[in-house]
């Protein structure tokens, strides 16, 4: 039908438009992309690097470091240094405050989803118009300040605060419940900040849940119970997992809650790291402190995120 | 008729499970309750927070005459304005270029830097930000509030990138097809049609941005110098020495600010129907 | 060069009288999508002549490339090989902005954040035109559509006909050389669908712009094309006049695709010229087209739509093939008869008359001028 192709010149116009708009493209991006990189490459990440020098320098006496290497951070997790003969010994101390951290994220992350889940339901189950109020509701404390919302809660378990005083006046009570400066006062201040990151990735997978599958596992002879077992929470397990990440990870590293409500007694991993930078005056060890939260952090979202690798490839 | 009407109450009711309601309001309660005990006394004219005498806005004429506070509204506002300036330029550029070019290879590990300082607990941040600017310092000779500025913009630069970059991904590429099959060139159909669909997302990025940036405590705390003291930072100082019925006021200022700004960033966010 | 390559244009439906100068040339265009072993080939060395002043349509399922095609044109992709002349300048590897084509969207594109006669400006004033010229130019797209009352709307206020009539005149207010239509009725209800091939019609009448115009829907096509291109899987199977595609179609798809037929086997005798001899199952013969001259003697698929068939009876001379009356489908005009022969296959027979029963046996007379032997 047509002559055999002779023209090469045509080939490698074409060639010669793909390679300048490549080139354009590329340049364009770099272009785009260099500011918000260089920026958080360089004040972000970079700084992350230097806590990693620090955590191995000698710290210094007014704080700040010693430009001297030293392991004595890392030992300090696991030993006692005696003040008079320099000798070690096993010593809990830090470990103590990790775990304790790390149970309390774990509590509050349970206990938000228990909450949560039926908080992201009710949403889920209204009218779509509906739906949007409700959200906006749950997502406003969200964006206030924690600070704020911190002090809210503080000023009304305190001994003189409204729970104490309102059960007092009714006689349930005689003398205040001492709330404020426990575990139990830090365990409810997670719970309250971080409600909002539970219930919205919970609400997202549930959203898109068809509630006619539900009705099939009704005609099926399922009761509520295993309806919800069997069909509504495997369905919603994306949400599950990714709000319990969204809660545990500023949970364990949280420094406003145990700070107003734990009293400074009650510490966790975030104001014992901030506390070495202030009066303790050890930076290498506040480093170290940091970068092993670090660590623990990024194993919790390395877990989650192959898990929604799993999940991706399951529904694919 | 009546059979109709029997059959929907039926499946309204198959999708309830007991006790889930109760819960979700009684969560919705809690959320708020603090928030509104701590606006109520806000009001009252009275040294207590807690036992109400009479409406007044002595702790509000107290908050406004306070040097402390007005210092720290301004700083706030300061380092709010210029993280907010900054990120929303750089969040914009970043979201053109993972939304508006194809694929390429590094795009993941963009991805990550971008969303670096949400994947960071807050205090690892702040103490690796402060032990940098330590060092900065002693090499420049250089001290300010420029450090502060520049470690909101950082944190900033993810929240503003999200709605923006989310508003690109509705956006129908064939509007910019449009425009440039209609001899539109590239900074053309950008100036023309991309920034004008964007703009509602890039207000939505900066309110987000400035909330974000307003509300932040922790590193603000470490990387903030002697006089930069922000508002969160001046209520914790005034918290950890007691509490008084001012800090109800100021807190009361903050949250309806916050307010103000989340409700615009909803309202710009929503979807063009 | 390309000239000299395509000038002999066979199975395109034009005649030589009928050729006239050519808008848009495609010549052997390939397009892959991704690289390496992943590499899709959406269009396969694919070659079109459209002719200026012509309503050209690319007719096919979807993916079958047209609208790759089409989109090759406007210059949203570059091609991988081959060349596409616009009024003899070759333009395959210009951005689309350096094309004097413009393209009406499936989806419209209407710039939200501007009015109806905004977005109608839009490309003159890319264009750096005289601000007297935009004004007038508007106004008269304007009113070509009948869009003048709501020049000062929004877009997104407008019904989804007002929206086609506005992304119509917006793509003709720049005067193309050539517009490109991509499903652009799609969207449309059925009524407003129908009002739209009529008013499309009409523009291309009035401005004289070649239409280029994609769609999956073939009535669309034979109603308002010149000329029509079947596309498959890539490849274009047959271009020529919506008349001749519907009664000569030259490959199976092409016949499966448009229209009802019947496509049954048979046997190829002896071929002379153009026609050949063709053995139907109960031992019938007729003279048949051939689709092709290439098709060897043997076993051959033919085909026959069911308007073309009448029913007589099972012993009348007429009868090319007997059967069994197995179903009856109703469609208000008319009826389909679903006649099954006696070696299993079914033939329909598309008629207004009243038929005989159920089961009963009847004869269906296959009239030959309407045979064609098709390619696979």
């Amino acid at each position: 039908m047509l002559a055999p192709v002779q023209d090469t010149s045509n080939e490698t116009r074409l060639a010669r438009a793909r390679r300048l708009r490549d080139v354009e493209e590329r340049r364009t991006r770099r272009f785009l992309l260099a500011p918000a990189l260089l920026v958080i490459g360089i004040f972000g990440l970079f700084p992350l690097t230097i806590s990693m020098l620090y955590s191995i320098l000698t710290p210094g006496t007014y704080g700040g470091v010693t430009w001297k290497l030293s392991g004595e951070a890392y030992l300090q997790f696991l030993f006692e240094r005696d003040i008079f003969d320099g000798s070690l010994s096993l010593s809990s101390t830090y470990l103590q405050i990790y775990g304790r951290s790390i149970g309390l994220a774990l509590v509050a992350t349970i206990g938000a989803l228990i909450l949560g889940f039926p908080t992201a339901y009710f949403i889920a189950s209204k009218p779509r118009e509906q739906r949007n109020i409700w959200l906006f509701l749950i997502t406003l404390p969200f964006w206030t300040n924690l600070l704020i919302r911190t002090y809210a809660i503080l000023l009304i378990i305190r001994d003189e605060g409204i729970i104490n005083l309102g059960l007092m006046s009714v006689g349930v009570i005689e003398t205040p419940l001492n709330i404020l400066y426990t575990d139990g006062a830090v365990f409810i201040g997670l719970i309250y900040s971080y409600l909002p990151f539970m219930v919205l990735p919970l609400y997202a997978s549930l959203e898109k849940l068809d509630f006619k599958l539900v009705e099939a596992a009704y005609d099926l002879y399922a009761n509520r119970f295993q309806v919800l077992r069997r069909i509504i929470i495997p369905m919603a397990k994306p949400g599950i997992v990714a709000g319990c990440i969204l809660v545990f990870i500023p949970g364990l590293g949280a420094y406003i809650t145990p700070e107003l409500l734990g009293g400074g007694k009650k510490l966790m991993i975030g104001n014992m790291i901030a506390l070495q930078f202030g009066s303790s005056r050890n930076w290498p060890f506040g480093s170290a402190a940091a970068l092993i939260l670090m660590v623990v952090v990024m194993a919790a979202l390395l877990i989650y995120v192959r898990n929604a690798g799993k999940q991706g490839a399951h529904h694919g | 008729m009546v059979d109709l009407s029997f059959r929907r109450r039926r499946m309204q009711d198959l999708r309830k499970q007991p006790g889930f309601d109760q819960i979700a309001i009684a969560c919705m309660f809690v959320l708020y309750a603090p928030i509104v005990v701590l606006v109520v006394f806000s009001f009252n004219d009275n040294r207590s927070v807690v036992r109400w005498t009479e409406f007044s806005f002595r702790w509000y004429a107290a908050a406004f005459g306070n040097d402390g506070i007005r210092n720290a509204t301004l700083v706030s506002f300061q380092v709010a304005a210029f993280a907010t300036f900054f990120s929303v330029i750089f969040a914009t550029m970043a979201a053109l270029a993972t939304t508006r070019t194809p694929a390429f290879r590094g795009q993941t590990a963009a991805y990550a830097i971008i969303n670096q300082p949400l994947m960071v607990p807050e205090i690892v941040t702040a103490v690796a930000t402060l032990s940098f600017f330590a060092i900065l310092k002693r090499l420049t000779g250089v001290t300010g509030i420029g450090y502060l500025m520049v470690a909101h913009t950082v944190f900033c630069i993810p929240f503003a990138y999200m709605p923006i970059r989310a508003r690109l991904e509705d956006m129908n590429l064939s509007l910019e097809q449009a425009a440039a099959d209609l001899y539109a060139t590239p900074l053309r159909v950008f100036w023309r049609v991309t920034l004008p669909l964007l703009l509602p997302g890039i207000f939505a990025g900066a309110m987000l941005a400035f909330v974000v940036s307003l509300d932040d405590v922790i590193i603000t705390l470490l990387v903030a110098g002697p006089g930069e003291t922000t508002l969160p930072i001046y209520i914790l100082g005034q918290i950890r020495r007691g509490i008084t019925p001012e800090i109800n006021a100021v807190s009361t200022l903050l949250l309806g600010l916050t307010l103000i700004f989340v409700t615009l960033f909803f309202f710009l966010g929503r979807k063009r129907t | 060069m390309a000239d000299a390559a395509l000038s002999p244009m066979k199975g395109t439906g034009l005649d030589e009288a009928e050729q006239g100068r050519d808008m848009v040339l495609v010549d052997r265009v390939t397009k892959e999508f991704g690289r390496g072993e992943q590499a899709v080939t959406a269009l396969d060395a694919v070659s079109v002549r459209i002719l200026e002043n012509e309503f050209f349509t690319l007719l096919g399922p979807s993916g079958c490339g047209k609208t790759t095609l089409l989109r090759l044109i406007a210059g949203f992709e570059l091609p991988t090989r081959g060349q596409i002349l616009l009024d003899g300048q070759e333009i395959g590897h210009l951005p689309p902005y350096k094309r004097p084509v413009n393209t009406v969207f499936q989806s419209y594109a209407l710039f939200p954040h501007m009015t109806v006669s905004q977005n109608i400006r839009f490309g003159l004033e890319m264009l750096r035109k005289p601000d007297a010229e935009i004004e007038q130019t508007t106004r008269a797209m304007l009113s070509l559509v009948r869009m003048e009352a709501l020049a000062n709307r929004r877009t997104d206020q407008l019904s989804g006909g007002q929206q086609q009539r506005v992304a119509l005149a917006r793509a003709l207010a720049p005067r193309p050389k050539v517009l490109l239509l991509d499903e652009p009725l799609s969207a449309l209800d059925l009524k407003l669908r129908k009002d739209m091939q009529i008013e499309l019609k009409r523009l291309q009448n009035e401005t004289g712009i070649t239409f280029v115009f994609v769609t999956h829907d073939q009535e669309e096509a034979l109603t308002m094309s010149d000329r029509v291109a079947v596309m498959q899987a890539g490849n274009i199977l047959q271009i020529g006049a919506p008349k001749e595609i519907y009664n000569r179609p030259a490959k199976r798809f092409v016949a499966d695709f448009i229209g009802d037929i019947n496509i049954i086997d048979a046997t190829l005798g002896n071929v002379t010229g153009a026609k050949g001899q063709v053995t139907l199952p109960g031992g019938a013969s007729l003279t048949a087209y051939l689709s092709d001259s290439s098709i060897s003697q043997g076993a051959v698929s033919i085909a026959f739509r069911p308007e073309n068939l009448r029913l007589v009876a099972p012993d009348d001379a007429a009868a090319s093939v007997i059967g069994q009356i197995e179903n009856v489908v109703y469609f208000g005009s008319g009826s389909n008869v679903h006649v099954r022969l006696e070696n299993g296959t079914t033939v329909v027979v598309r008629t207004s008359d009243s038929i005989g029963a159920l089961d009963a046996r009847t004869g269906v007379e296959i009239p030959e001028e309407h045979v064609q032997v098709l390619v696979d």
